[in-house]
């Protein structure tokens, strides 16, 4: 949900990208509009509209006059690529950063991994 | 965007007190503005002059390009809700808002019935007798239905409980959305008030601390925390407007916003970065004020 200490309209962008790469919105699929989004938020339609404006400028949404805000085709490959690039400084430093202060190394930190990853695909049903 | 008040060089002075100190702003049409401040900042003076309920001391006011005082064209587009509105003493809820009705052009006689009934204010009960969160009810009604193109909110919630606040946030959103205008909000409780607001204005001690977009503003303070030496080292030569410690760890709240570099310098000397509600950042820049003001007085001779 919506958090104070961060502008409001890049929480709203943040959310319709989250829609479109969990595969809830899907491409040319209508967006929620800016009142819809004001009212489920609480927060002014100017700051809903102007995430909206962010996303449209990204060539992730574009308008159709008189109907409103559509998911452009090819946008969920375009935010997963970005997201991908975002993912080792915003998941793999802090992670080195925290094993850093505990006193494991790169390899523990790959061998716990690897570890981790065998313990969950074994308790998934095959 | 065009405005539609216009505040020029605004001193209001009472016989001892200073209540505002040469303020000078403008507010844009159609946009929600949060006027916070201390009690006794001027927020409510200001209101006052705005609305042609008290006189300037010296300075310019004009709304709608207009002088507000005995002007009807300007004031019946402007509704002040007061925190302490006075009524006569056999009046009615159903009186009030019988009065705003004639008195606002753009009254929606609907929106007010369904606000009676979602507030439950008791209508034909006389004020005097009503309770504290009903007699905040009554205000609330007559500034959301009266849909003045300027609405002046100034603490509107007092004895109002957590579900009727809520209420008013929303339906003052969703009426905005429908029917776009000026609404100024004062309160004490940003926390609560913060996602509606598109603008805040700061007043202390009479002046104007802050004039700026709200979203611009949560994303150019934040709170820099981690080993005392490294903070400093960090924010040294940035605009600091508030520092804690708790033995080696200092907490240093820094406006001007964080670039891409300033986060990996971050990362590299172990410093966490953490957010900072419109709410805080108002205190503290509020305390920081206070601070300072004394000291500047000590300079001159």
């Amino acid at each position: 949900m919506i958090e104070d200490g961060r502008p409001i309209f890049v929480q709203i962008a943040e959310g319709i990208e989250a829609s479109i790469i969990d595969g809830s919105l899907s491409e040319e699929e209508r967006a929620p509009s800016t009142n819809e989004l004001a009212a489920f938020h609480r927060i002014n339609p100017a700051t809903a509209a102007k995430g909206i404006n962010a996303l449209v400028d990204d060539g992730v949404l574009y308008k159709r006059r008189g109907v409103g805000m559509f998911v452009a085709d090819g946008a969920r490959a375009a935010l997963l690529a970005r997201r991908r690039q975002a993912f080792a400084a915003a998941y793999v430093d802090p992670l080195l950063a925290e094993a850093r202060r505990l006193g494991l190394g790169p390899d523990d930190v790959a061998g716990l991994i690897s570890e981790r990853t065998a313990g969950t695909t074994r308790k998934e049903p095959s | 965007m065009s405005s539609v008040i216009e505040v020029q060089n605004l001193t209001k002075r009472y016989r001892e007190t200073t209540a505002l100190d040469d303020v000078s702003f403008t507010i844009e049409k159609d946009t929600i503005y949060g006027l916070l401040g201390r009690n006794g900042a001027g927020k409510t003076t200001a209101m006052s002059i705005l609305t042609a309920q008290n006189f300037a001391t010296s300075g310019q006011v004009r709304v709608f390009g207009a002088t507000p005082f005995e002007n009807p064209s300007v004031l019946s587009r402007m509704c002040f809700v007061r925190e302490s509105q006075k009524y006569p003493d056999d009046a009615t809820g159903r009186h009030a808002l019988r009065m705003a009705r004639l008195f606002f052009p753009r009254w929606d006689d609907d929106f007010a019935t369904q606000l009676i009934e979602e507030f439950a204010l008791p209508v034909d009960r006389r004020i005097k007798k009503l309770s504290r969160g009903q007699l905040s009810a009554v205000g609330v009604i007559i500034g959301l239905a009266s849909r003045a193109e300027i609405t002046f909110f100034d603490e509107p919630y007092l004895g109002l409980d957590a579900v009727a606040r809520q209420l008013f946030y929303d339906r003052l959103l969703q009426d905005y959305a429908d029917h776009p205008r000026t609404v100024v909000l004062s309160s004490h409780l940003i926390d609560e008030v913060a996602p509606l607001l598109e603008r805040v204005l700061v007043i202390e001690q009479g002046q104007i601390l802050l004039d700026e977009d709200t979203d611009a503003l949560r994303g150019r303070a934040a709170a820099v925390v981690g080993d005392s030496a490294a903070v400093e080292g960090f924010v040294a030569g940035r605009e600091v407007i508030y520092t804690e410690s708790l033995g080696r760890v200092t907490s240093a709240t820094v406006l001007g916003g964080l670039s891409e570099q300033d986060r990996q310098r971050l990362v590299a000397a172990d410093l966490d970065v953490a957010p900072v509600s419109l709410q805080q950042l108002v205190v503290r820049l509020t305390r920081r004020a206070a601070e300072s003001a004394p000291k500047h007085k000590e300079l001159v001779p």
